[in-house]
């Protein structure tokens, strides 16, 4: 019965030592030409200024749970839209009922002043 | 077209609470103060759902492409949730209203909690079935945390998010390994292809994954750790709706999968489960003697319960069947009733909540200390109450499965249970002291509050009622 679960076993083994080759491998084999320009934090081109480590405010969380929230909703509706064809009045009922939920939930976070920043 | 309207009419109760879910949600947002609003309309869309299924108890049919099995199984545990809801609700209002946080979206994720916990309870699909659990889970995160100013509440939120995160990994993990070894998710499926893939190591990982994921949400040892603390801190309230709704939705799970869709009786997994129940029990029981905060407590007894619970699960017979269903409806009532009273001694700055500020409460309110009395006798297990008879039914299939050492488990630690349960009505009735309720509770509360201890001892002397509910899906 135990010997059952030696690929399981050799699996974990395999992950767990496939993680640590592949960096070691890039540290040793790769060449390190380190320039200031090159260890400086990458902020999209921009000029670093001051240190990333303070407190902001809350706001952008709220914004960035908002925004997940209706990036999903998008990107159901693109499968959606290319089967939309096969899948007839019932796709067509099931995504306007999921949509009325989602606006249900716009409707209330706009009252609630969740989309206005002060 | 028509599968689809004959799918939504078949799932009503379903439907209608999360109908009812998505108005308070608009009322709450139509304008301020319209909390007491949401209020009422949750209440309604609760009483509705439970009567809608009480209705459908008598068919059981599978709707949405064999995904969810309405009716019979899942109408019980609906109207174990609804009341569960309902009761909730009740005891919320005066709670919030004494604190002064009253906000409509408190209703709301009560509502949207207990509709997860009906999808995991008709679920006949893993898949549905993690999305139910997700459901229910997210809303009770921000519930426990809800009181966002209170540093107990925030700790107990941060501990529940964070340890049930990490369960949804399992709980997914053993989902893909299932659906790895048998090629689908249904239950059908699976219960059709048990006997081929039970002794495959890759199956028996999945369904240890799901048995981690479930002894979590039913917090049973050893992944219980986090059910004291995060009841501590819970507006008490909700706490009270944890321990009974959740735990409810959890077996009502546990059950559907490990005694639907595997047939685990005598395997090595039933093995697990009573080795799992053997230490909740024991664990349960022997560290509530030390606490001295009540919901506390309350917490590790229901780690004990969640153990009693799990002996029926391992029997994996009809009889544990039979008996987790009774088990659950009765100790949802007695465990309300509980956190009823206690919700009412409890002060605004967390005070009021051990066992030597209950000294005298009989001759203050000797109504209140009576009901508390009733549904700590209930828990103990103590005849005519309901609860004996939930611990006579899984203990009574413990046995009938072989499973003699895990029954005598359990009606020792039933016993060790016996001294901290009435060491509180020992302090209520015989210790000198002035404990009272803050404020006289809440006319509704009272009055809900009086009806479960009512039917906790109805159904203690009359089992049958409950019983015979379940004779008819259960086939016997």
């Amino acid at each position: 019965m135990l010997e059952h679960y030696l690929p399981i076993f050799m699996m974990i083994l395999g992950g767990v030592l496939f993680g640590i080759v592949m960096v070691k491998l890039n540290e040793w084999l790769g060449p390190r030409r380190p320039t200031e320009e090159k260890l400086t934090t990458y902020e999209s081109g921009m000029e670093p200024v001051r240190t990333a480590r303070e407190r902001f405010s809350v706001k952008f969380y709220m914004v960035a749970v908002l925004f997940i929230l209706f990036d999903i909703e998008v990107v159901f509706m693109y499968p959606w839209a290319v089967a939309f064809r096969e899948l007839g009045i019932i796709g067509f009922v099931s995504m306007t009922v999921f949509i009325l939920i989602l606006l249900i939930g716009l409707f209330y976070v706009w009252r609630k002043g969740a989309l206005e920043w002060d | 077209m028509e599968t689809l309207v004959a799918d939504i009419w078949r799932s009503t109760p379903l439907v209608l609470l999360t109908l009812v879910g998505l108005i308070a949600l608009l009322v709450e947002g139509s304008g301020k103060g319209r909390a007491a609003a949401v209020y009422w309309i949750s209440l309604v869309g609760t009483i509705a759902s439970f009567v809608l299924s009480f209705l459908s108890l008598n068919t059981e049919e599978a709707a949405f492409n064999d995904m969810i099995l309405q009716g019979g199984y899942a109408a019980f545990f609906g109207m174990i949730f609804t009341a569960s809801a309902f009761g909730t609700l009740i005891l919320s209002r005066s709670y919030l209203r004494r604190l002064h946080t009253e906000r409509g979206e408190f209703y709301v994720l009560i509502v949207f909690a207990a509709i997860g916990m009906m999808l995991m309870a008709s679920a006949i699909d893993l898949i549905i079935l993690f999305l139910g659990i997700e459901v229910m889970s997210i809303c009770l995160y921000v519930l426990v945390g809800f009181l966002r100013t209170k540093l107990t509440a925030n700790e107990s939120a941060l501990k529940y998010f964070l340890l049930g995160a990490f369960t949804t990994g399992f709980l997914l993990y053993g989902i893909a390994l299932i659906y790895g070894t048998v090629g689908s998710t249904s239950f059908r499926a699976i219960s059709a292809a048990f006997p081929a893939v039970s002794n495959q190591p890759l199956f028996l990982l999945g369904a240890a994954m799901l048995v981690i994921a479930f002894s979590f949400k039913v917090a049973a040892v050893p992944f219980h750790m986090w059910a004291p603390d995060v009841y501590e801190g819970a507006p008490t309230p909700i706490t009270a709706f944890m321990s009974t709704g959740t735990k409810a939705a959890a077996f009502a799970a546990f059950v559907g999968v490990f005694l639907g869709a595997f047939q685990i009786a005598g395997s090595k997994l039933s093995e697990v489960i009573a080795l799992a129940a053997a230490a909740s029990m024991i664990i349960g029981n022997v560290v509530a003697i030390s606490q001295s905060n009540l919901k506390r407590m309350l917490a590790y007894s229901s780690i004990a319960h969640a153990g009693y619970m799990l002996s029926g699960i391992s029997a994996a017979n009809r009889e544990g069947e039979t008996g987790i269903l009774f088990y659950l409806a009765t100790y949802t009532l007695m465990n309300l009733g509980a956190f009823g009273v206690l919700s009412w001694v409890e002060q605004k700055d967390d005070t009021k909540l051990t066992f030597d500020d209950y000294a005298g409460f009989s001759a203050q309110q000797p109504f209140l200390a009576a009901l508390l009395s009733i549904f700590l006798f209930s828990l103990a297990g103590i005849p005519p109450f309901a609860g004996f008879f939930g611990k006579y039914y899984v203990f009574l299939a413990a046995v009938k499965a072989d499973l003699t050492w895990l029954a005598i488990i359990g009606v020792l630690t039933s016993v060790v249970s016996v001294y901290y349960y009435l060491r509180l009505v020992m302090m209520m009735y015989f210790q000198p002291g002035g404990a009272t309720v803050e404020e006289p509770p809440a006319q509704m509360a009272f009055i809900a509050v009086t009806c479960a201890a009512i039917l906790v001892v109805l159904f203690g002397i009359y089992p049958s009622l409950i019983v015979d509910l379940t004779k008819e899906f259960l086939n016997i």
